[in-house]
């Protein structure tokens, strides 16, 4: 029962993560390691990302 | 590697036990359609129409959409699409479905499928649920499954992009220019929804302005307390929000009620500087902390609408087909059924701005093309079922209320005798005192002519959830469901202007590249003001309109979104006819048909009619005769009053005028690629061609056992991949 319930908090915590775009840190720390890079700071990384965000918009419907 | 796809579902056989289950669905949603169709004068539980809407989804969704994704598209797993192919963690991004399928789904829904059927329960229950829901299933999921496809077939390409290049420059340009237009309209009629249900609600101010705070902190936090932190923020920003709405409960002792009861027009201009200043700070400030906020609410409502529908059982009010859809003298707004209510509810059944949405960032990030089917098609039928819980909403108040709070202020007179008396006229009952009761059960000072569909909504889900849940908080959620609708028209407005900034600055960059540059400030600000300066006009002219801003700018609205989806529909229908699909061009056809004939029945009407309460420029001869004598007619004060209803009816006639003439621009400009396409069995176009995916993902939002199989094969295979030795290069 608990293992269940743990189950289902584990997935939605995921896919708020997924939805949010938290986890797109989470994926780049992965790939860092994969490739045996260097990860840049947390917050330069994120700062990256708003900036991409700031010329691409996404229109929201009625 | 060989690549491991999943199995084309569409050549397999239904087994005894599908069919069964099937068979069981269909049963259910034949009963409830029956239940719906042969109750007359009888009370009638909401959750007839509930399941008749499930059932037909489901049965859509099995047969119809795997139909047009199979054999009418011919959804390829083998080829791999822009996210797989040009990854690059940013805009192209292959996605997990279900995750992608909440993107596009809060990127689609909004006010839209919440007011149109509010607007539209005047005509009963029945027609509106026959259109959310047949809408959808052959119009509306068809329409936003096939755009997103092609769009995916091109790397992403945007509507106007793809019909410049599929049907001709003057098509192409003619599509841009309906689709900024239709913008400007639509980011209107929706600033009017909130402005009118915030206006003389202090409660609403107190918390609808709160947001803005709670916003920028959410922001600061992001930036530069723990960046990237999106859900403890978001978990902050929600209590906070919560926090705000229950605060807003004492703005009376805080002797803030008075400061806080604004003016319908001093609500304007305060929307117009925020729409303006939110659309030239930066995204983190303002925009992705107030995105955040609107999708958790917006999905929480949602399912907790769902959920206290189910526990309720609310019993409809309205009749079935009301005099107002066969006479066509509704107060709400002018016209009989055909072809008002499919004009006044687009979105839920039918949307053109979706296929902007679907051209765009959705195409760029889907995994595999299988999947068009669920966030397509699938994403669309949520925002119907969406659409059917405001009607119900809708449907479930007393009629009398119903009336007196959508009737415009000129019906009403505002007061509760008057009001009163005006719904009697129309053979429903309500006296004063319960008009005054109803709206202090919610803590407003008024419910009368309260038009636009939010408020009404508001009520009826107030009335749901006290039911389904109990404790008496009626006033509570009221101004919860409230609070749920601004915030996202608010975030609406800020991105739409946004968007329409960029288009603006992308349009004038063409001949002078500086003014493109989207980081350019004196470019940015203008292209901006311009865009605020559109809709604040149109935002204004609605709110000061002696004859109700929403009887006269909702059928505008809706018209300009089914024409865009005119546009779209035509674009479908050339590409099918292109790639050689001729025999199913009538996929897209028969929507696109239906589609010209209730824009061009309804803007005919708005533009030709000799009645003056539905064409605009017979609105306009008749107030200029009686202007010309000096005579006042109803509901027009003054000679101002007068003058401005004749400069309205002559703006709105020519906006039609200029939308239906520009769609039918991109429609014959396409015919005679059709005739040459069918001719010819095909034409090239644009798509890019098939490139091996190696990428493993399954198409539904549960995995089959082979889909799951074929995922572990390929995990097994990366990890193999990624342990063996790097060779450097």
């Amino acid at each position: 029962m608990t293992t269940r319930v743990r189950r289902v908090g584990r997935a939605i915590l995921w896919y708020l993560k997924q939805a949010t775009g938290e986890a797109k840190w989470d994926e780049y720390l992965e790939r860092c390691l994969r490739e045996d890079v260097e990860p840049m700071s947390r917050r330069s990384f994120e700062r990256h990302r708003a900036e991409h965000r700031e010329s691409c918009t996404q229109a929201r419907c009625c | 590697m060989s690549t491991v796809t999943s199995p084309d579902q569409m050549g397999q056989k239904m087994t005894p036990r599908s069919m069964v289950v099937w068979g069981a669905v269909a049963l259910t949603g034949a009963a409830c359609w029956a239940v719906l169709a042969l109750s007359r004068g009888e009370d009638v539980s909401a959750l007839w129409i509930l399941f008749a809407a499930l059932s037909s989804y489901a049965i859509a969704y099995r047969f119809y959409a795997r139909f047009v994704a199979y054999k009418v598209l011919g959804v390829d797993n083998t080829r791999a699409t822009p996210a797989e192919r040009l990854q690059n963690g940013a805009d192209f991004d292959v996605t997990d479905r279900r995750v992608l399928f909440g993107h596009h789904f809060a990127a689609i829904a909004g006010a839209g499928p919440l007011v149109g059927p509010v607007l539209a329960a005047q005509m009963g229950y029945l027609p509106g649920t026959i259109w959310i829901i047949v809408g959808v299933i052959f119009a509306g999921a068809v329409q936003d499954m096939v755009v997103l496809f092609f769009s995916m077939r091109r790397n992403g390409k945007s509507l106007g992009q793809m019909v410049r290049e599929e049907i001709g420059t003057v098509g192409g340009v003619a599509a841009l220019v309906a689709v900024f237009s239709i913008m400007i309209i639509l980011l209107a009629v929706l600033a009017l929804v909130v402005v009118n249900a915030l206006a003389e609600s202090p409660w609403g101010v107190f918390s609808i302005g709160l947001t803005i705070p709670i916003a920028l902190f959410m922001g600061f936090y992001l930036r530069y307390l723990r960046p990237g932190r999106v859900l403890e923020v978001t978990g902050i920003g929600v209590a906070l929000l919560l926090a705000a709405i229950i605060g807003g409960n004492w703005v009376g002792q805080l002797g803030l009620a008075d400061a806080l009861t604004l003016s319908p027009n001093n609500l304007v201009f305060a929307l117009v500087i925020y729409g303006f200043v939110a659309s030239i700070l930066p995204v983190w400030m303002l925009l992705a902390p107030r995105d955040y906020l609107s999708t958790f609410m917006k999905v929480g409502v949602i399912v907790l609408l769902a959920i206290g529908l189910v526990i309720a059982r609310p019993m409809l009010q309205s009749e079935a087909i009301t005099d107002f859809a066969l006479k066509g003298t509704g107060p709400v707004f002018a016209g009989k059924l055909f072809p008002f209510v499919f004009i006044t509810i687009a979105c839920g059944a039918l949307s053109g701005f979706h296929a902007l949405i679907a051209s765009g960032t959705t195409p760029k990030m889907i995994g595999k093309e299988s999947q068009v089917r669920m966030i397509g098609y699938g994403g669309m039928l949520m925002e119907s079922f969406v659409a059917i819980s405001a009607l119900i909403a809708a449907s479930v108040i007393d009629q009398g209320l119903y009336f007196s709070i959508n009737s415009p202020a000129g019906s009403t007179g505002g007061n509760p005798g008057a009001a009163a008396e005006f719904v009697r006229t129309l053979g429903f009952t309500i006296s004063p005192a319960d008009l005054t009761a109803a709206a202090q059960s919610i803590q407003e000072t008024t419910l009368i002519s309260r038009t636009g569909g939010a408020p009404t909504l508001a009520f009826g889900i107030s009335l749901i959830f006290t039911k389904a849940f109990g404790g008496g908080l009626a006033a509570f959620w009221y101004h919860f469901a409230i609070m749920f609708e601004a915030l996202f028209i608010l975030t609406a407005v800020d991105a739409g202007t946004r968007v329409g900034r960029f288009m603006l600055q992308d349009t004038i960059g063409n001949f002078w590249p500086r003014y493109g540059d989207i980081s350019w400030k004196p470019a940015s600000w203008s292209a901006s003001a311009a865009v605020v300066g559109l809709w604040g006009y149109f935002l204004y002219v609605g709110v000061n309109d002696p004859l109700g801003g929403i009887y006269q700018l909702f059928p505008l609205f809706g018209i300009s979104n089914q024409l865009l989806a005119a546009i779209a529909l035509a674009l479908c229908v050339t590409l099918l006819f292109k790639h050689g699909k001729a025999r199913y061009v009538w996929v897209p056809g028969i929507a696109l048909a239906w589609d010209l004939i209730i824009t061009m029945t309804a803007s005919w009407q708005k533009i030709f009619s000799d009645n003056p309460k539905i064409g605009f420029f017979q609105q306009r001869t008749v107030y200029q005769a009686a202007l010309d004598k000096g005579d006042l007619l109803k509901p027009a004060k003054n000679l101002g009053d007068m003058q401005q209803i004749i400069t309205n009816a002559t703006v709105d006639g020519v906006l039609i005028t200029l939308f239906a003439l520009l769609t039918l621009t991109v429609v014959v400009s396409a015919i005679p690629v059709w005739i040459k396409a069918a001719k010819l069995g095909g034409l090239p176009t644009t798509e890019v061609p098939h490139e091996t995916s190696h990428l493993v993902a399954p198409a539904e939002i549960f995995a089959t056992a082979l889909e799951k199989q074929a995922i572990r094969d390929y995990e097994d295979y990366e990890r193999r991949l990624a342990a063996s030795p790097r060779v450097p290069l």
